[in-house]
């Protein structure tokens, strides 16, 4: 039966594949990809929480589901602000975004 | 070993479902659209194949498996032949949640999940990545505008729809399939809340890219759209998941608006099978009766004049509803 | 082995792989279309977890909607000429090491820190139970939310907008 420890190590090390994505990755929408896959791996652990170890109340799923919200938010405004760099800067590629002023 | 049972019941239950679909769906929906469009234009439809054409879209499904798979030169070969996985599989996926009729035990439906309508709402959804990925694997210009549209289409559409969706889990008071059709036992929905019950069909049929709302095939601009470039199996499986989807809609609108399998006298399947051809040939009827939207058109009316309108629909329902209860 | 085992496993394996998959591959849309199956495992998961309502809602909003936007910010950016650039930066042995680092220190904390469950059986968590909470505990963080919804949608519309 799979325990709060299975669920801890695998957000673990989906949070490792993510951090691993945006410290890494030269295209900006690979950077937001990583971001997601961090957030979900830290809703994983919000719910497993929940269930293992505080099932009085629903405080975990409550959590969750302000998070997806969030994280759609989140993705909506950070590949608006990749579009408009595209257009302005013509490229996405983080490490030749290094100008402060076109 | 229970978890046996269960694997080996959603097995069944799958080819079950893709049967039946394939079948009822599928190949009677293709020729009664055919017959159908033919009356309206004083003609007659397929006669030849079977007895009044009755074997027509066998002897097309035949034909189709026959023909060559054709994959583009540079086309991106694995998310060519996932696109076309992802479109079956999201409109199958559907079913699951609508309830039949009855049985001597309960409710026949495949499984009564408790956030049914949500399900519903989530599977149609996953139909438009499918469509993205088949529109930008075919490497062909005119099959990734016609992806895109579609997609800017579908994502639209599904708000109208989710609201119509809430609005009449509002006034059932839960979100099971299997509650909302019990729930109309002395008035169908339909009558409670016609406005939903409008909107409902008109997202719906822009939904599954049907005409009034199918520029993103428009076989006059785009050949085929997004799956200008499959051919043979791959071409009749994704016309299994649009009409597949198209069914789905039909049969959703038939469970949520029109009392699902409630009747006087006949068996709860039959009324069930009545509504939804009902439905059907409502959809057909509108397909071969109204010229194409353009796409800034089809995204104004549903940006500025559906989602508006369900949203103060949904209002106003959750005050009466509030109202009453007290 | 118990059903939930196996079934916990599997999801974790597709999981994972995808994620794999996400972060190093050198095709920008192969690494979006396979954030599906990755997110779908994660689906999966939540059902295991007693999370309905949550794993909806995770389809719905994560499979449905975010992968639709990213895949249309590849097309229409840099990624929608088809042409490959280099992908990978030259932290990447650093930021591996970072990442590893920081995987073991998680698991490590969460091994040996021995989590007590608190007394209490898990309420029915159907959707009327996350409304009646959301309006009840957590009205504030529902109408923050909400907020956010309205300032997220208005500025993404605002900075993507065509200067005419």
């Amino acid at each position: 039966m799979p325990g709060l420890a299975h669920y801890l190590v695998l957000s673990a090390l989906l949070f490792a594949l993510g951090l691993f994505a945006v410290v890494t990755r030269r295209n900006a929408v690979t950077i937001l990809m990583g971001i997601e896959l961090m957030l979900n791996a830290a809703n994983i652990n919000l719910v497993a929480f929940n269930k293992f170890v505080a099932p009085g109340a629903m405080q975990g799923q409550i959590f969750a589901l302000i998070v997806i919200t969030l994280a759609a938010c989140e993705a909506a405004v950070g590949l608006a602000l990749v579009l408009a760099a595209y257009r302005t800067l013509e490229t996405v590629y983080v490490d030749e975004i290094n100008l402060m002023k076109w | 070993m229970a978890w046996g049972w269960e694997l080996l019941r959603a097995f069944v239950g799958t080819i079950i479902i893709f049967s039946a679909v394939a079948f009822i769906a599928v190949m009677f929906g293709v020729l009664l659209e055919r017959k159908i469009s033919a009356w309206m234009q004083s003609r007659l439809g397929p006669k030849h194949v079977g007895p009044q054409g009755l074997l027509q879209t066998l002897a097309d499904t035949v034909k189709l498996l026959q023909k060559e798979n054709i994959v583009p030169a540079r086309a991106d070969r694995t998310i060519f032949a996932s696109a076309v996985v992802i479109v079956p599989l999201a409109a199958l996926l559907d079913y699951v949640v609508i309830p039949f009729g009855t049985t001597r035990s309960g409710p026949l439906i495949f499984r009564d999940l408790n956030i049914g309508v949500l399900y519903f709402a989530a599977t149609s959804s996953l139909v438009v990545i499918g469509i993205l990925m088949a529109g930008w694997g075919s490497n062909n210009k005119y099959a990734l505008i016609g992806g895109l549209r579609s997609a800017a289409q579908m994502v639209t559409y599904e708000i109208p729809i989710g609201l119509c969706l809430v609005t009449v889990a509002l006034m059932a008071g839960s979100l099971s399939t299997v509650t909302i059709v019990n729930g109309q036992q002395h008035l169908w929905y339909v009558v409670a809340q016609p406005v939903a019950f409008l909107i409902f069909l008109i997202a719906a049929i822009a939904e599954v890219n049907r005409v009034p709302f199918d520029l993103v095939e428009a076989e006059s601009e785009l050949v085929a759209g997004y799956f200008s470039e499959y051919s043979g199996m791959r071409f009749a499986l994704f016309q299994l998941g649009e009409y597949g989807e198209m069914f789905a809609m039909a049969a959703m609108a038939v469970t949520l608006f029109l009392g699902g399998w409630r009747g006087p006298v006949l068996p709860p399947v039959l009324w069930f099978v009545i509504k939804l051809y009902a439905l059907i040939f409502v959809f057909m009827w509108v397909r071969w009766t109204y010229p194409r939207f353009r796409i800034d058109q089809m995204l104004n009316f549903s940006w500025k004049v559906l989602i508006p309108v369900s949203v103060l629909n949904l209002v106003v329902t959750a005050f009466f509803v509030v109202a009453v209860h007290r | 082995m118990s059903g939930e085992a196996i079934a916990f496993y599997l999801l974790a394996a597709v999981t994972l792989a995808s994620a794999v998959v996400v972060v190093t591959t050198g095709n920008i849309v192969h690494a979006a279309a396979a954030l599906v199956p990755s997110f779908l495992g994660v689906t999966g998961l939540y059902i295991l977890l007693n999370a309905e309502f949550v794993a909806g809602i995770q389809v719905l909003i994560y499979a449905g909607a975010i992968t639709v936007l990213i895949l249309f910010a590849i097309m229409l950016t840099e990624g929608g000429t088809g042409l490959a650039g280099r992908q990978r930066n030259e932290q990447a042995a650093a930021g591996a090491a970072v990442a590893a680092a920081i995987a073991i220190l998680l698991v490590a904390v969460a091994g040996r820190t021995t989590w007590t469950p608190e007394p209490g059986t898990l309420p029915s968590y159907t959707p009327g139970a996350i409304g009646q909470s959301f309006l009840r505990q957590n009205i504030l963080v529902f109408e923050g939310t909400s907020i956010v919804l309205l300032v997220s949608l208005m500025g993404a519309i605002m900075i993507a907008r065509r200067e005419e």
